[in-house]
């Protein structure tokens, strides 16, 4: 150790946070968070503490999670929230991000699952299902069920050419044309979770609703 | 070396067999030599649309179970002499033959044929994946109900996933008055949505029931409209250019039938 800890506790508004140093090798991080817990054994006797542990940028498997878990329930009152790693975290953000091109129909009885965005260059057929965790773009006719941002995402968006579903579905609303909106408009059109409700809108509307897609246009 | 088609709907009722029927004597009519297969095992019907019930002594599950040869057990026709039809099993059902049996069987009768017409039986299961195991090409048949489009789209799903990949479309049963009422299907609409090639339309027409009780294919009677419309079908599997025919104007559509009589 070079004279800074490798293990540092903090106290938030909702328990403790234990930021551990994410360049030493994980044995002597462990044997310091030992230390440290035994060392604090008196001062932290109590009620239940909810505790988050942040790794930084290490990445752990997880068994090497479960022994940092033991080692910090040892001390009877902490309870362990969660382990978060920014790695992990990153690898999340960027798999919610990633945009699958794909060119097909999607015909009755076949279903299109994705990890993130779908741009679809073909139909969706009555019958046919297509499900993303995040939005969904339709370049052709959404005649059958599309559900954005499966399975609780209500920020997502389902764009289509021809907006003529059997069903809409955004995180946990399942709506159904006629009786609950109607579309005959001949411009292209989104879905969109309004306070709750499944509405449509302008695709040239998108950008009052998603400031992100947005990009830089040049002057 | 032939072409195997498999005619197939998901939904039944719709005309498989008979188009089946129709489509191998239209092209026997012109002179090809085909043989009908039909795979519909318990549920026959192929050799009573063509009034040869009563000369069938082997059947399918014979040729497959080894009890004959299959030259035995194909049925000649008694109007066409490159015709023949090689019935199902009535008394077996579908699991009793294999999707790979059927590959074999019409492997063995495409060297001696120049069209195998495979007739398949309704739904998706066993007896859908026996008649498509052999077949080279596929013709969805649908009716322009939604229900029976809902199916034909399913089934053209399960036909690529099988390899084959670009089906042909006939629309049967088409009512032009009720088409011109806005009170059918539109048959855009329903190329629209199912997205394959369009093979032919064919009108509702009382022959088709009346030929398919005397056991007679309502192709051979030219008088009838869908006798026309299956005889076109039949062309534009051939190859030739042949244009849809107009419902409406019966003076238009008779005009050109005798056009391609002058043609043919």
């Amino acid at each position: 150790m070079n004279g800074k800890s490798a293990v540092t506790i903090k106290g938030v508004k909702d328990g403790l946070v234990f930021l551990l140093d994410d360049q030493c090798d994980f044995v002597s991080l462990l044997d310091e968070l030992q230390a440290k817990l035994d060392k604090h054994e008196q001062q932290l006797a109590g009620p239940i503490v909810h505790v988050t542990v942040k790794l930084g940028s290490r990445q752990l498997s997880e068994d090497e999670k479960e022994r940092i878990r033991s080692a910090i329930r040892r001390q009877g009152n902490f309870l362990v929230q969660s382990i978060e790693s920014d790695a992990e975290a990153d690898q999340a953000a960027g798999r919610k991000n990633a945009l699958h091109t794909i060119a097909c129909i999607v015909r009755s009885g076949q279903t299109l699952e994705f990890d993130g965005d779908l741009l679809l260059l073909g139909d969706v057929n009555p019958g046919g299902i297509v499900r993303c965790t995040g939005d969904i773009y339709i370049l052709g006719a959404l005649r059958g069920v599309a559900h954005a941002g499966y399975p609780n995402r209500p920020d997502a968006i389902i764009a289509a050419s021809r907006m003529t579903p059997t069903q809409l579905r955004i995180a946990d609303v399942i709506s159904r044309p006629p009786e609950e909106w109607t579309s005959s408009e001949p411009w292209m059109e989104f879905a969109y979770l309004r306070d709750g409700v499944m509405a449509l809108d302008k695709l040239t509307h998108l950008h009052h609703h998603r400031k992100e897609v947005l990009h830089f246009k040049g002057v | 070396m032939g072409a195997a088609i498999v005619v197939t709907s998901g939904k039944g009722g719709v005309g498989k067999t008979t188009t089946s029927a129709n489509l191998g004597t239209a092209l026997a009519l012109m002179g090809k030599k085909v043989c009908m297969v039909d795979t519909d095992i318990g549920l026959r019907n192929l050799d009573v649309v063509m009034g040869l019930e009563n000369r069938i002594i082997y059947d399918l599950v014979d040729v497959v179970e080894g009890r004959c040869r299959l030259n035995q057990a194909l049925v000649k026709d008694k109007r066409f002499d490159e015709l023949y039809i090689l019935p199902a099993a009535q008394t077996k059902d579908k699991n009793d033959v294999s999707p790979e049996q059927i590959r074999k069987l019409v492997e063995d009768l495409k060297p001696d044929f120049d069209y195998v017409i495979i007739d398949c039986p309704a739904g998706i299961e066993q007896g859908f994946q026996n008649a498509v195991a052999g077949a080279d090409e596929a013709i969805v048949v649908t009716t322009p109900e939604n229900a029976a489009v809902r199916d034909a789209d399913r089934i053209i799903g399960l036909l690529e996933k099988k390899g084959i990949s670009s089906p042909k479309l006939i629309i049967n049963r088409i009512r032009p008055n009720m088409l011109k009422n806005g009170d059918m299907l539109e048959i855009d609409d329903i190329c629209q949505v199912l997205a394959i090639d369009l093979l032919g339309i064919v009108p509702d027409d009382e022959n088709v029931i009346k030929g398919a009780n005397h056991g007679e294919p309502t192709v051979i009677n030219p008088a009838s409209k869908a006798a026309i419309a299956y005889r076109n079908i039949a062309r534009r599997i051939l190859g030739e250019t042949v244009p849809l025919m107009q419902l409406e104007e019966k003076s238009g559509m008779f005009g050109r039938f005798k056009k391609f009589l002058g043609m043919g």
